[in-house]
């Protein structure tokens, strides 16, 4: 299925999107731990509740690096059309109830099966696996401008108790990225588990103060329905209560690891690794400058592209934060990771793997001028005398 | 009262129209542009601040 448009001569341009029919696959992708529920209790075999993490951090990262990277782009002039259709559109709506689907049907399986602990800590963690891409999904639609998908978007968030991301994300993330300022953005030298501390109540903070802003310019205090950080707690909260009376204590460790996985595992991990080192020069007025395509690492891998809704192609997300996902482009020269999102958040995990892969790149990005990086507080001297030399050789190879 | 304007974010095209406000963003129907926050920044992408704002051309 093609669309067309007319360039400004008036000349027909005509755009076929190879991947139209493949971004349903955003459909079936939380419903994983459903399918290997059935599975493991057809097989009787625990290795299935694990799948999902498997096919994440295994399948995937393998699948990425035997299909061509896709650096193509839409034609600019057809962009108007591919926006406004509604397949497109509906995927990210409709993966909302599925989040829901998985969540209680595993804590029905949970909660009434007889499962081995490593069963549970398996399901669990896959559920929170999934459910941190729910974050992923709330990222999406909550960037969009429509009531409808700003709402569903707050819906999804809820399912795994980040609701204030819709705020913080937007609002604060966007605003400070690749700067010192931003707690969302990681520093050369930090660890994953260090910018985690930062990370988590920094953007909890930052949410709260920029929503408690807005309501005192309204004339209202921070304790209203309408506080948009407060509102997805009001289904998180029963929700979650629910499920603890309907299945009993062992909600309490599944619930709780689901969560643990979402956000460190998923969200903690995408802004850990997205604009690791790389920093916004400050301008004489004192402002830092806009955010620019090279203030993002990128990846053109096709199958992490294609569960992320394109969030891989960060660079013009940050330019143009409500471009819709189909419409995502890629640029030349931009920094890049050597693999997709699911390969680089295992790899994060092991700080001194990570620092092996992205210190290099950091400095080669930067040309060797350690000024010009986003760097860890007191430690520059330091990364400088172990980095300083190899960026100079990356950079002069790349 | 008359001699509303419109400002345009260069990023996302958001438009704050004096005569309309931003009610959600607490400000009211003919909130003038220089009663909105210095350090207020584009509620739909956040790109820009109010300082890089234009304002639109009168139609």
């Amino acid at each position: 299925m093609s669309i067309q448009a007319l360039n400004s001569e008036g000349q027909i341009v005509r755009y076929t999107d190879k991947r139209r029919w493949l971004w349903s696959l955003s459909l079936l992708w939380p419903l994983l731990p459903v399918i290997s529920c059935v599975v493991a209790a057809k097989t009787g075999q625990a290795v299935w509740f694990w799948a999902t993490w498997i096919i994440w951090y295994l399948i995937v990262p393998v699948i990425d690096h035997l299909l061509p990277a896709d650096g193509s782009n839409p034609p600019p002039e057809v962009v108007p059309k591919l926006d406004a259709d509604w397949y497109y559109r509906l995927l990210p709506m409709l993966t909302v109830p599925i989040h829901y689907i998985t969540l209680i049907y595993s804590a029905w399986v949970i909660g009434t099966g007889d499962l081995a602990w490593y069963s549970i800590l398996g399901l669990a963690l896959s559920v929170g696996l999934v459910n941190g891409i729910a974050i992923n999904t709330g990222h999406e639609l909550g960037h969009k401008t429509t009531d409808l998908e700003r709402w569903l978007a707050k819906t999804v968030l809820a399912v795994v108790g980040y609701g204030h991301f819709f705020i913080e994300h937007n609002k604060g993330h966007h605003k400070d990225v690749a700067t010192p300022d931003d707690p969302a953005s990681s520093r050369m030298g930090e660890n994953i588990y260090g910018f985690a501390c930062r990370e988590i109540p920094g953007a909890m903070r930052r949410a709260w103060r920029s929503e408690k802003a807005r309501l005192e310019r309204c004339g209202k205090g921070p304790w209203t329905v309408q506080n948009e950080v407060l509102q997805p707690l009001l289904i998180t909260v029963p929700l979650y209560v629910g499920l603890t009376v309907a299945f009993g204590w062992v909600m309490l460790p599944y619930l709780a690891l689901q969560m643990v996985w979402g956000w460190f595992g998923v969200l903690t991990s995408a802004n850990y690794i997205e604009h690791y080192g790389l920093l916004r020069q400050k301008r004489d007025n004192g402002r830092f400058e806009a955010c620019q395509p090279y203030h993002s690492w990128n990846s053109n891998h096709v199958m992490s592209n294609l569960i992320l809704f394109n969030l891989q192609r960060h660079s013009d997300h940050h330019a143009n934060p409500t471009r819709r996902y189909q419409s995502l482009r890629n640029f030349e020269h931009l920094p890049e990771y050597p693999s997709g999102y699911p390969l680089m958040f295992l790899i994060a995990l092991f700080p001194p793997l990570w620092f092996a892969v992205m210190n290099p790149r950091v400095v080669a990005w930067a040309e060797g001028r350690f000024d010009r990086i986003n760097i860890r507080p007191g430690y520059r001297a330091r990364l400088e005398a172990r980095w300083g030399k190899r960026g100079d050789n990356a950079a002069a190879g790349a | 009262m008359n001699g509303y304007r419109r400002f345009i974010c260069p990023g996302c095209g958001y438009a704050y129209d004096e005569r309309k406000g931003d009610p959600h963003e607490g400000f009211p129907p003919g909130t003038r542009w220089e009663q909105v926050p210095e350090d207020w920044v584009c509620p739909d992408c956040a790109v820009r601040e109010k300082l890089d704002f234009e304002l639109q051309a009168e139609a």
